[in-house]
């Protein structure tokens, strides 16, 4: 579960985030929609502290982040995060990008890590190219290699930060795929994206963000097809 | 310009004795100056800024003033300093050591800040702290880059060790101002002088090459 409240970030004089508050409950998929610009790549970035945050809390599983105290990275294990440009590690091969984490981090034998790889890379449908390089696969396979290592710790949330926007178009529907596996299966998901199609269909609920703000939300139904505010409307009315 | 071969001959043995403290001293500058070289290039990416600035000094000054003014003012002041005598070889592998510590500290940076910024976000993110970040993810890849300009390095000082034969380290170049000032010869100990050299910095960037190479099928 991730509780926001009061969220505030600033680069320089420039307000991003403007007191943002939301909560997230377990087994949820929050879909975070807007124009570019509108801080919801910022807004998930706070969620691990890829970001530092200026102002207001975030608690994750009852943690506050944003206590000085709090071990983040303990809280990261347990956060996974999937980048639009998939940031896999090129230097080592699809398997042992899978399994470092594991292995360094929570401490779990190479064996068992790649026991574990193998199984997530048959989930994703890349069982083949586990000894493969990542400079040897297509957007889509990498993006579904990103996703399998951060399953690989387990984690109780998934991030997603706009993970089919660097995807030639063939190969969104495949990462969408595992995504929506993912949400069946009861993962907490919060997703930036510009697939409405995808919100539409695995979203729980849908927020709308514009200049710093949550403008809107609501169930994915509520604000497609009957949208209250005016920006919602203009938003949607170019994107749909 | 007729060769004296049977000079060059008589000299031969002072060539070898010299050509193997130029790889001495090679050897130790490039191997105190890479260790010190990492150090100072951590210390400049420091993010306090009073803690980079030291370190910032000391490459602006090693970079900005001319290795022989260096090399006298180790030789003649301070190794003298800290041992009472001075010591030509030790001054030597002193000031090639200070001085390419200061160049490597750049390469290093340059290598780092290189990688990009999601490699680090990615490692993070999956729970890695810093140092893991930076062993398991940053430095592996920044290595790779950082071949090149380091074999760069590596040939630069080794043909600037040639400068402690002014301080009498008697390295290849001073046995041959010595066979030119004994025998008034120009062209004998200067192009043997070169050839060997040559033959040095040739072979370095050799095994630099086979060792990107081999790195770079991975």
């Amino acid at each position: 579960m991730i509780e926001v409240k009061n969220l505030k970030k600033t680069f320089g004089n420039n307000e991003v985030l403007k007191d943002i508050s939301v909560t997230i409950n377990p087994q949820e998929v929050v879909v975070v929609i807007g124009p570019s610009g509108s801080g919801k790549s910022t807004f998930l970035r706070c969620l691990n502290l890829l970001e530092t945050i200026n102002g207001g809390h975030v608690w994750i599983e009852g943690k506050d982040i944003t206590d000085k105290n709090t071990d983040i990275n303990k809280i990261r294990t347990e956060v996974g995060m999937v980048f639009q440009q998939f940031n896999l590690f090129p230097h080592k091969k699809v398997i042992e990008n899978i399994m470092l984490a594991p292995v360094k981090v929570r401490k779990v034998s190479p064996e068992k890590a790649r026991e574990k790889g193998l199984e997530l890379l048959r989930k994703v449908g890349l069982a083949d190219k586990a000894e493969a390089y990542p400079d040897s696969l297509s957007g889509g396979q990498k993006q579904r290699v990103a996703i399998a290592r951060a399953l690989a710790m387990e984690p109780k949330i998934m991030l997603f930060d706009e993970p089919t926007s660097a995807l030639d178009p063939e190969m969104v529907g495949e990462v969408l795929e595992v995504m929506k596996q993912l949400a069946k299966e009861g993962m907490t998901m919060v997703v930036v994206t510009h697939e409405m199609g995808f919100a539409k269909e695995v979203g729980d609920r849908v927020l709308f963000m514009d200049g710093g703000v949550i403008v809107e939300e609501g169930n994915p139904k509520e604000i497609f097809e009957n949208p209250q505010e005016e920006r919602t409307k203009a938003f949607l009315s170019k994107v749909l | 310009m007729d060769i004296r071969w049977d000079l060059l001959a008589e000299y031969a043995p002072f060539f070898v004795k010299g050509t193997l403290l130029t790889i001495g001293l090679s050897v130790c500058s490039i191997l105190l100056g890479t260790i010190f070289g990492l150090f100072i290039g951590l210390g400049k990416m420091a993010q306090n800024k009073l803690i980079s600035l030291p370190f910032n000094i000391y490459i602006t000054f090693f970079r900005g003033t001319p290795l022989l003014v260096q090399i006298l003012l180790v030789h003649f002041g301070l190794v003298p300093l800290i041992w009472g005598e001075t010591n030509g070889i030790l001054a030597a592998i002193i000031a090639l050591s200070l001085n390419s510590a200061a160049y490597v500290a750049e390469i290093f940076r340059a290598g780092i800040q290189s990688i990009d910024k999601g490699q680090m976000e990615a490692a993070r993110s999956l729970g890695m702290n810093h140092v893991q970040a930076m062993r398991y993810v940053i430095l592996p890849q920044a290595f790779k880059r950082m071949i090149p300009p380091l074999g760069n390095e590596f040939i630069v000082l080794i043909k600037d060790s040639s400068l402690a034969a002014i301080i009498a380290a008697k390295e290849l170049m001073y046995w041959g101002q010595a066979m030119q000032g004994q025998y008034y010869r120009v062209w004998e100990p200067y192009l043997t002088a070169a050839l060997i050299y040559l033959v040095l910095t040739f072979s370095l960037s050799l095994l630099l090459s086979r060792l990107e190479r081999r790195l770079a099928v991975q």
